[in-house]
Formats: structure tokens, sequence, C-alpha cells
């Protein structure tokens, strides 16, 4: 048998119908079990790479990828579909507390929004509401993949960004938003704080935010999944390198955008 | 005496088996995503026939608090998903191969009788070619259902800018429940193809990794036909010799 083989793996061999059979076949499972071979051992380099910020650094990089292709698609002119208030859901589901800590004193809540040049901007929860107000009654995506019908209103970020002199920030890359007991923080990419849906909330289903929705001003960006709407927005800062993001440390997708 | 058939060209075999594990990642992936929002089930009223998934099944598979890892292969997976399969459609369409796996008028009467005679209810064997009819459907919608999880995919993922899939797929929730059904269609298609596979056996088996299959050419001694008469036998020399006859070789 061993003879057999030996003999037809010969190169100069001429062969009969069986024995190229037989050659044939032996290489080409060869081949096949190569090939599972590298996958195996490619998934496994792959799931022993160093982590970064939760997922293989390699996985992270394409992950980067995606957000330049899909960025190319990205438009302002695209807008989440809006319903009528009567789709709108009475009880919005609540998700996530962290951020919203105890100790919080809704009396002396400020915004204070850190300029380019240093400065802060120390604003109150009247210096917001005093710009025109816009509604959004969107489809609200959660990345668990659920979804509700939700009713808000407050002020197009864009408008406040133009209002309180701060055009020279918006030509920055990147927004960072944080909770003011700096639990919970996000960043967020200019155009999609620019996207004319994206607004500062104040307002649940025609009434101040809950306490556990945000109070007093929170985030509503329907072009990002709900890990990016931060709710009860202390600090507001400007970079043009990514901002710390809470989920974005824990293994998910930076961009997060729909 | 066997015979050589060349059946399944290199190409496909490679699209075939690059196939398998990429589309086992992304079901892998897609698992720890939808474990995140489990909420399908099949039933009627308020009874549930089967719920996607029992907790056991998620137990067994270690599915559990893994959205981030999930998303993120998912995510990664797709552009090989995507690209095996583009190059799959296309290398059909110009090799000419499409006309061996697209459905004809005649598949879908044929198929009939393929399942009749695969359930053992008809004794006649339908035409087989290089796939039968019943494959030709198969293999066909398994396309289809690849397109689908591609758009729907793309539906889910991108369901603002490319807002205008997802309304076509008959919106977000629509998109997440095809999304899904079709995962669940690729499972069945892998568990019958699987069972066709083995009955089929090993020559066909064989035929997707060598590309050939073996044909037996029939156990009965090699016939050789005879010779066209050119001449009137008196014609011939009685003097030459018939051993220098030349036999044509069978022509494989």
């Amino acid at each position: 048998m061993s003879n057999f083989i030996r003999n037809i793996f010969r190169s100069n061999k001429k062969l009969t119908v069986n024995e190229y059979i037989v050659k044939k076949t032996i290489t080409s499972f060869f081949l096949l079990f190569l090939f599972f071979g590298g996958c195996i051992w490619a998934w496994k380099w792959i799931r022993r790479q160093p982590p970064d910020k939760g997922i293989q650094q390699p996985v992270r990089d394409i992950l980067t990828t995606n957000e330049d292709v899909f960025n190319k698609i990205f438009s302002k002119k695209h807008l989440a579909k809006t319903y009528p208030v009567s789709a709108a859901i009475k009880n919005v589901r609540f998700n996530g507390s962290i951020g919203l800590g105890n100790d919080f004193n809704p009396e002396t809540w400020k915004l204070y929004v850190i300029k380019k040049n240093g400065d802060t901007l120390t604003l109150k929860l009247n210096d917001i509401k005093k710009l025109p107000k816009v509604d959004i009654i969107f489809n609200f995506k959660c990345i668990e993949g659920w979804n509700q019908i939700t009713y808000w209103a407050g002020v197009k970020f864009s408008d406040f960004l133009k209002a309180y002199g701060l055009t020279e920030e918006s030509h920055m890359k990147y927004v960072g938003l944080v909770t003011p007991d700096e639990g919970y923080y996000v960043g967020i990419d200019m155009p999609s704080i620019l996207h004319p849906q994206t607004i500062l909330c104040y307002e649940l289903n025609g009434k101040p935010l809950p306490m556990k929705e945000g109070y007093p001003l929170r985030l509503i960006i329907p072009v990002k999944y709900g890990i990016k709407h931060l709710k009860r927005i202390g600090t507001m800062f400007f970079s043009n390198n990514r901002p710390p993001d809470y989920w974005a440390e824990r293994g998910y997708d930076y961009y997060s955008g729909l | 005496m066997k015979k050589i058939v060349r059946k399944h060209p290199l190409a496909v075999r490679w699209f075939h088996w690059i196939n398998f594990p990429v589309l086992g990642v992304m079901i892998w992936s897609g698992l720890l995503i939808y474990w995140a929002n489990d909420v399908y089930k099949v039933g009627f009223g308020d009874k549930t026939l089967i719920k996607f998934f029992p907790q056991s099944f998620y137990d067994a598979f270690h599915i559990s608090f893994r959205l981030a890892e999930g998303m993120a292969y998912h995510f990664v997976f797709m552009w090989l998903f995507f690209l095996n399969g583009i190059l799959y459609v296309l290398y059909t369409i110009f090799s000419g191969e499409w006309r061996y796996l697209m459905p004809n008028k005649r598949s879908w009467k044929d198929a009939w009788l393929v399942l009749l005679h695969d359930l053992h209810i008809r004794k006649a064997k339908p035409p087989q070619e290089k796939y039968n009819a019943a494959q030709r459907i198969a293999y066909t919608a398994i396309i289809a259902m690849g397109i689908g999880s591609i758009l729907t995919g793309l539906a889910i993922y991108k369901p603002i800018q490319l807002g205008w899939l997802t309304v076509i797929f008959g919106g977000y929730k629509m998109s997440r429940i095809i999304h899904f059904a079709l995962t669940i269609g690729y499972v069945l298609f892998f568990v019958i193809h699987i069972i066709q596979v083995i009955i089929a056996g090993w020559n066909n088996f064989r035929a997707m990794v060598t590309g050939f299959e073996v044909i037996k050419v029939g156990d009965e001694p090699i016939q050789v036909e005879p010779l066209p008469i050119i001449a009137p036998p008196e014609a011939i020399n009685p003097a030459e010799n018939k051993d220098d006859v030349e036999i044509p070789e069978l022509k494989n």
C-alpha cells in the first residue's frame, strides 16, 4: 500500500486512471485539511491578540475601518423617520442608571462647556430653554436590539453651538460629554453632533425629563444607538482626538452610528 | 473500467469551503447579538411551540452576556461573507456555470418528482443532469437568501443612512425578523444538505473536494467497435497482418 502511494507521487510517473484518482483524492483532501487547519490557526491567533478597549486589536482595527467606510454614506440629509405624537410610547423603557449618581442635587446643576481656549462656559437650564425648541418623535434604537417610538424635545445641538459662540469648536472632530458624577461619558463625531435631529433634550412626552431619564438635560441623537444618548450632561468638551467612551471601553464599537 | 468526469470547478470548491467557516462565525456572532433581545418565538395564541432560544441552549454554547463581542465579530466577518458571496455569484455568471444552477421551466415540476423519489414514494429516478431540479432550486434559493441576509443586515446596521432599504423590508423590526429567519433557514439548509450528502455517498462528496466524480463504465469486457468498412472485403490484402489494425481507444 505505502509503496503504491509513494509510487504515484513520483513526478515522472505516468498514471493510470486509478492511480490518478487516488493521487488527486489524497492531495485535495490534504489541502482541505490544511485550509481548515489554517482557519483554526487564524481564529486562535485573533483570539489571543491583546485587546484594545475590550476587543482584540485586529477586530478593533476593522471596526475603525468600517467607520471610515460607512462615514462615506453619512449625510445630514438622511433623517431618522419621524412619527405623530400619538405613535409615541407613554412608558419609556428605562435601561440604565450609570452616571445618574444618587447624591445629585438638581438645584446646583450647571452645564459646563469647556471651550477650545480653555475657558469654561457655565450655563443654566434656562440658558438652553431660551433657544428655539424642537420636537422629535423617532424610533429610539438600543444596541441590545429593541426599539421604541419616543417623543423628546429640546434644542438643536447645532443651534446651541451657534448661539454660544462655539463655531470654532464645531470645526473640531469630536464632542465629549460627561455626567456630573463622571460615571458615564461618551465621545461623538462632529458630523453626527451637527445632524439636524441631534438635540440637547430637556423634555420627554411634553414634560420635563424624569430624574431617571437624565433630568435636567440629556443628549438625544437619533443617528446613534442608545448608548450614545448620554443622560444628565454635566460637562461638554471638544477635541480632535477621541474622547473617552464608556461602552467603547467595554468592547463596543466607538462609532455606533445608524 | 473507471472514468473521470469533471464536476465542480476549483473556484466553486473554494467558494463552498470558505463559506462554511465564515457562515459559522456569522451565525455564532449573530447568536451573541440576538441573545441581548431574544424576543422571537413560534406559536399561536398564548401557546409557544418554539422559543428562540431556551436558556439551556445559551448555556451549552456560552452565548450569554457577549453582545459587544458578537457585534464586533459580526461586523468584521460580514466582509468575508459578502466578498465570498459576490465572487461566487460573479464566477457563476461569467463562467456560465449558472446554466446548471438556475431553475428552468421544468425544474418546478421535476423538483416535485425528486422529492417523491427521495422520500421513497416514487421509484422512477427523475432526470439528474449536473444538478437535479430540487438542487437547482435549493442552490439558487440559498444565494437569494444570502443576498437577503446582506440587505436586511444593512437595513438593521444603518437604518437611517440606508433608510430606504429598511423601508423596503418593512421597517426596522421586520428587517431584524427577516434577518433572523434567514439564519434559521441556513441551519435547516445545512441539516438537509448534510443528510443528502451522506445519502448521495462518497463519490459525490469527494467531487466537492477533488472536483471530479468517478464513473464505472460497465463491468463487461471492453468491447472494441468493429472498424468501419472502407473497401469491399476482397480489396483488403489478405497478407496484411491483422494485428496491426489500430484499435480505437475508448474515449473518456
